[in-house]
């Protein structure tokens, strides 16, 4: 454990208000609140299907959701709001809030056709516009950061699964997001290759970034986490501070499922 | 990354295999059948009644080259309107605008459902029903490579979509998530995270529908161009010798495909690029694996 203390409660940086989504028939979230604060590790557990992945996705608009409100930094998710009616927003206005929510993928999702340095720069440059050579400057510090200085120009398929999802993590630093979403980013990870991605991520949490991550790691939430949702069938049963949470369950459902996976 | 070595780099050599490599006897006996079945043929050929030398003079004639030529031109630019309008007919096919993706569907449905020749003499007919097109006569517009251009070009897009389209959908549904999360549009996530990496899928068959491009030309006869179908009827309407002449043609098919083969190949193996860790071996690294192993063979 560090010593390191962040700012107590930073503003209020994303806020779900009854947010309700579904596939059909099936309602897979059924009025989710919650608040995420800046600089706040937000660890989303639960049993799968709960869930957990629908509503990571709902935050940067690649699922809809069907009733409620959600907002990142004061602006709704894919809708603008005018005379107390909701607008959907464009292609091009939901891509511009994407620009700072970055996303890791259990599968990490890198470009398989790019090199690890092609990865990170192409969106700050197709993106942003920033101009190549500065672009290649910031992806090489951002993966010396996570560790990687020497596997620029390699693809990745020549990666570990651990160096991929590393390189994952840089390529959505590199559009300075203010909030990271990460869903279930070691569970597709060889057991010894975890430690190095939770590492880059404690560190990452350190250096006061926002982020909401999907996991099944209790030990790194419980280290890291400054709060924790235990969800279950599209709901929130339990939420509160990690240590609390975890030691100290006081629904059923959280006891039973925390009893399987502790 | 290191470079790859061969395990015989590797074992030191006082652990080395000697072993008796199995022996194949049924290459030899294969081989020998081949070769006789192959002598027949040619005693065939060389006794049938043929005038060898007529099919060698004209191999290489200003008229067998120019015809090559076209059919080399025609086939190239087919093949580029061809993929022009298969890309653009397989993104509309699959965008969510039901009008756009319909008349995808109708291009598609029209163009693969009729024979390419009645396209191609449609279009050299226009005038008929239209005598004049922007105010120009339709005759001087649709000149026979203009309606070569048309018949073969738009018929090829209607396959090449099909060919694009599954080539787009084979890329995985978390490349386009990944590419959006980051912010990048539906059309630089189109053009810059799914075609290159639907181009692994799209690149061989495209080679087929290349090599098959530049036979079908042979079509363009029927609207007076001058490939080497035209050139050789030309020639064999004069001195009636009809095979040499198809020979000819087919010595000279057989020189573009064969040269497109190859350049497909490596095509192939560039678009392969970070799909493997290593690329597959060349042509010639290839010949040179199998001669060693039918040397093996004993
Ligand atoms: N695109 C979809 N269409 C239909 N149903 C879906 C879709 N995506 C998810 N679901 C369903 O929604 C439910 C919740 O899925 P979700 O992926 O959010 O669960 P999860 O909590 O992330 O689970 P896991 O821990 O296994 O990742 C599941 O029952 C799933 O089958
Ligand atoms: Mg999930």
């Amino acid at each position: 454990m560090t010593d390191f203390q962040k700012p107590a409660s930073g503003q209020v940086l994303v806020k779900a208000e009854g947010v309700r989504k579904s596939y059909g028939q099936l309602e897979v979230l059924k009025g989710i609140d919650l608040e995420v604060r800046t600089g706040e590790v937000f660890c989303l557990v639960g049993p799968s299907g709960s869930g957990k992945s629908t509503f990571l996705r709902c935050i940067n608009h690649l699922e809809k959701i069907n009733a409620g409100r959600l907002s990142v930094d004061g602006n709704l998710v894919g809708y603008r709001e005018k005379g107390g009616r909701l607008y959907e927003l464009k292609d091009s206005e939901v891509a511009l809030q994407r620009r700072d929510i970055g996303m890791v993928f259990q599968r990490f999702n890198l470009f398989p056709h790019m090199t690890a340095l092609e990865n990170i720069i192409e969106a700050p440059v197709q993106v942003k516009g920033t101009a190549r050579a500065a672009a290649k400057e910031r992806a090489r510090e951002l993966l010396a950061r996570v560790g990687l200085a020497d596997k620029a120009d390699s693809y990745p398929a020549q990666l570990s699964g651990g160096q991929q999802q590393r390189v994952a993590i840089a390529r959505a630093l590199a559009m300075e997001p203010k909030l990271m979403l990460f869903d279930e980013p070691t569970s597709a990870l060889d057991p010894e290759l975890v430690g190095d991605v939770l590492d880059v991520m404690r560190q990452l949490a350190q250096d006061g970034m926002t982020m909401i991550v999907v996991t099944h790691e209790m030990a790194f939430a419980r280290e890291v986490g400054d709060a924790l949702v235990f969800m279950d069938g599209g709901v929130v049963v339990e939420s509160g501070h990690p240590r609390d949470v975890l030691t100290n369950p006081q629904h059923d459902r959280t006891k039973a499922f925390l009893s399987r996976v502790l | 990354m290191t470079s790859v070595k061969t395990d015989a780099d590797e074992i030191p050599a006082k652990h080395a295999i000697k072993a008796i490599p199995v022996r194949h006897y049924g290459r030899w006996v294969s081989a020998v059948a081949v070769l006789v079945l192959l002598a027949a043929l040619i005693a065939a050929f060389a006794g049938a009644n043929i005038q060898w030398p007529i099919t060698g003079d004209n191999l290489f004639t200003s008229a067998s080259i120019s015809g090559a030529w076209h059919t080399l031109l025609i086939s190239v630019c087919a093949m580029a309107l061809g993929l022009l309008l298969g890309v653009l007919a397989a993104v509309m096919r699959l965008s969510q605008n039901p009008v756009t993706s319909s008349v995808a569907w109708g291009y598609i449905w029209l163009f693969r459902g009729t024979p390419v020749l009645v396209q191609l003499l449609i279009w050299w007919n226009l005038a008929l029903i239209f005598p004049t097109m922007f105010g120009v006569s339709t005759n001087t517009l649709i000149t026979p490579f203009v309606a070569a251009l048309l018949g073969l070009g738009i018929n090829e897009g209607a396959y090449m979509a099909e060919i694009v389209r599954a080539g787009i959908q084979s890329v995985d549904e978390g490349q386009a998530e990944a590419a959006h999360a980051l912010g990048l549009s539906r059309a630089k996530t189109m053009r810059r995270i799914i075609l290159p990496q639907a181009m692994r899928v799209i690149v061989p068959p495209t080679g087929n529908e290349f090599i098959n491009m530049l036979k079908t030309s042979s079509l363009a006869y029927v609207v007076t161009y001058g490939e080497l179908m035209t050139k050789a009827k030309d020639v064999y309407t004069n001195n009636l010798a009809v095979m040499e002449l198809l020979f000819v043609a087919c010595f000279w098919y057989l020189v573009l495909t064969t040269i497109f083969s190859i350049g497909q190949y490596y095509l192939e193996r560039y678009y392969a690029k970070g799909a493997t860790r290593t690329l597959p071996p060349t042509p010639l690294q290839k010949i040179k694996t199998n001669l060693f192993s039918l040397g093996r063979a004993r």
